[in-house]
């Protein structure tokens, strides 16, 4: 069953008849999602995509008429925190959301907003979530997959396809593969993915992309030395990074001496997780981690 | 975007902080003048982001306007850690009796805005962290209810606040707050904030670091970017869109994505060699701006090879490659350059690329190894 896209899912894009939001929809389609809505506030009653799905003016009416139960948000970053929250507010469980340059104050209003609504946020400035052969909601392009029984988390999007590309190059399938964002605030963090791989009968073992900046990776460490018995590879981005600079993603920098690649590495080693050298790397670890 | 001492004063002052903001002077006249209408001993800082600036010589006292202008004489041009002084801020001398770190930023583990209060002011609070980890105050803030009286109360009883300064300090906690929410601030800090002699509270340096994500929404706090203290490639990068930030090396790289990005660095690094900047495309790769990339990195004349290296995943590699050739081809100076394209067409693209001259690699650690080899060859 994977985690958090499949089969099941119903779902709705925020900011379809934009550039982005089209583009990636048709790849979306093309992929097997099954793509129910859109929704663009003042085109309700259009269509999208060549007729194939229908555009409506709000997340009420896209999940009371068209039964969206996930959302991906293309909004620009200006309204997309309102758009996540009026996802949240119509009752879909999952909104992943791609948008890049939220302001962080906005994002801490946002996540604390949605907690305790039973509503799941990915990202934002995240590149989405792909069950192979099943459904792809995001950017990731499809091609690179290959089903099978290795679940990857990561913070960054072509670092992502680099590591999923090597992978499935190497005969190595994916389970679910999903991008929680460089976001400085992000809604879904490592630990909890690690959680719904940990306990998904089909995830075998676990594979984890970090990069400078914040502590998620040294606390995503102590959870698997706590609760996971799967199997686990890693790669962290940024052993180069100078201090102080923002490293593209707002996320990524190492403050006060704190948030470095060491100090993820070390701690993701002495939880038992096998750290890469290079994102190459990550196929022979996972077979001498005992994956087939 | 970090802003300098007195553009950060301006902003606390203007949301509430007690404080002398004091007057810029860009010369040793100005300095002179500015210490007239202040009146008194003054002290002469020098205005730049980098630290340490005090033990540089940034930093001087002066007790009459000809003295102020001397100071500002030998401090105007000094090069601190590579940036020379355009700017010193002068203000009045405070006799200071006692000092207190004052801070805001935003916690991403806690997901909360807070406080950090301590009272060994006057060192950088990382020092502190180090040294004295128990005399500091971490106080989440609710992210809902804000900076409440309750929450001053307890910051201003751990600092020992004497009972007259209490409601001063109010003002001060609530300026910090108000300016940091008022700015989308990252970070805002008063540091130190003193008890002067006289039993005054007072506000004597200050910093505020912005959110750039923010700042499309306050343009005139976009309008503080000391220009001065960038790196020019930096600033060219950013008007053509780019992620770009420039290192030591001799190996420029050029990559889509942030995450990637850092990845291609890192295996410079460990194929022997050393990146000369950190350079995130985008997305698209299209050719005018992968031909900014190209200028913004040749700029520094210690680059020796570039490697190019673009995950095109639904991009088509072809178009990308022949956006890099047609690119090259406006270039003034040029070096090895080795490509490396993944996603659809990489075949065609990798011809297309052959036919060029350019080094194709297939795999990122192989582009790596050849891009330092080449950079040896060349240099």
């Amino acid at each position: 069953m994977s985690i958090l896209v499949g089969r099941d899912t119903r779902l709705v894009v925020q900011g379809i008849t934009g550039r982005e939001g089209e583009f990636h929809s048709r790849a979306m389609l093309e992929y097997g999602t099954d793509i129910v809505a859109g929704v663009t506030p003042g085109k309700g009653g259009q269509s999208a995509l060549d007729g194939r799905v229908p555009v409506f003016d709000t997340m009420a009416d896209a999940v009371r008429q068209a039964g969206a139960n996930a959302s991906c948000i293309f909004v620009p970053a200006p309204f997309a925190p309102d758009a996540i929250l009026e996802a949240a507010d119509a009752g879909v469980s999952l909104v992943i959301c791609i948008t890049e340059g939220i302001p962080a104050l906005d994002m801490l209003r946002v996540y604390h907003a949605m907690k305790g609504k039973g509503v799941r946020l990915i990202g934002p400035n995240c590149p989405g979530a792909t069950t192979p052969d099943q459904a792809k909601v995001g950017i990731i392009p499809g091609s690179i997959h290959r089903a099978g029984s290795v679940g990857l988390v990561s913070r960054s999007g072509t670092l992502t396809y680099e590591v999923v590309q090597a992978m499935s190059d190497a005969g190595i399938g994916q389970s679910t593969c999903v991008g929680i964002g460089g976001d400085p605030i992000v809604g879904t963090s490592f630990i909890e993915v690690l959680d719904l791989f940990n306990q998904d009968a089909e995830t075998e073992a676990i594979v984890i992309i970090g990069e400078i900046g914040g502590e998620d990776e040294e606390r995503a460490a102590a959870f698997v030395a706590r609760e996971v018995r799967k199997p686990m590879a890693a790669f962290i981005a940024g052993r180069t990074a100078p201090p102080g600079r923002r490293m593209g993603h707002a996320g990524a920098i190492i403050s006060g001496g704190a948030g470095t690649a060491e100090s993820k590495r070390t701690a993701l080693e002495a939880a038992g997780v096998r750290v890469a050298d290079s994102p190459s790397h990550i196929p022979a670890l996972l077979r001498a981690a005992g994956v087939p | 975007l970090k802003l300098q001492e007195y553009r950060s004063k301006q902003i606390l002052a203007s949301f509430g902080v007690p404080l002398q903001p004091g007057e810029v002077a860009t010369s040793p006249e100005e300095a002179r003048a500015a210490a007239e209408r202040i009146g008194g001993p003054v002290v002469v800082k020098a205005q730049v982001l980098v630290g340490g600036r005090g033990k540089a010589g940034g930093v001087k006292l002066a007790a009459t306007p000809d003295d102020a202008a001397q100071r500002a004489s030998e401090i105007i041009g000094l090069d601190i850690k590579g940036v020379t002084v355009q700017t010193v801020l002068v203000a009045p001398a405070a006799d200071i009796a006692t000092e207190f770190y004052l801070g805001l930023i935003l916690d991403r583990s806690a997901k909360a805005l807070t406080i950090i209060a301590s009272a060994e002011g006057g060192v950088e609070i990382e020092e502190t962290a180090r040294t004295n980890p128990d005399a500091i105050l971490r106080l989440p803030l609710d992210p809902m209810l804000g900076l409440q009286r309750f929450n001053v109360r307890q910051v201003s009883f751990f600092l020992g606040i004497p009972e007259r300064l209490r409601s001063v300090f109010a003002e001060t906690l609530q300026g910090l707050y108000d300016a940091f929410i008022g700015s989308d601030a990252d970070l805002a800090e008063i540091n130190p904030l003193v008890v002067t002699a006289g039993g005054e509270l007072l506000a004597l340096d200050a910093k505020i670091v912005l959110d750039d994500s923010a700042l499309y929404r306050h343009p005139n706090l976009e309008a503080m970017r000391d220009l001065n203290e960038e790196e020019p490639s930096e600033i060219a990068a950013r008007e053509a869109g780019i992620n770009f930030i420039k290192l030591d090396g001799t190996i420029g790289c050029m990559v889509n994505g942030a995450g990637l990005a850092m990845t291609t660095m890192d295996l410079v690094k460990l194929a022997g060699g050393e990146p000369a900047n950190f350079l995130d495309i985008g997305g698209g790769a299209k050719a005018d701006r992968v031909a900014a990339a190209f200028r913004i990195i040749l700029d520094d004349l210690s680059v020796q090879a570039i490697l190019v290296n673009i995950f095109g995943g639904i991009t088509r590699g072809d178009e990308v490659a022949r956006g890099i050739v047609e690119a090259r081809g406006t270039l003034e100076r040029d070096v090895p350059m080795v490509v490396r394209i993944v996603g659809t067409n990489a075949e065609e693209a990798a011809e297309i690329l052959r036919q060029a001259n350019l080094i194709t690699a297939g795999s990122l650690d192989e582009a790596a190894d050849k891009a330092v080899t080449a950079a040896r060859t060349s240099g």
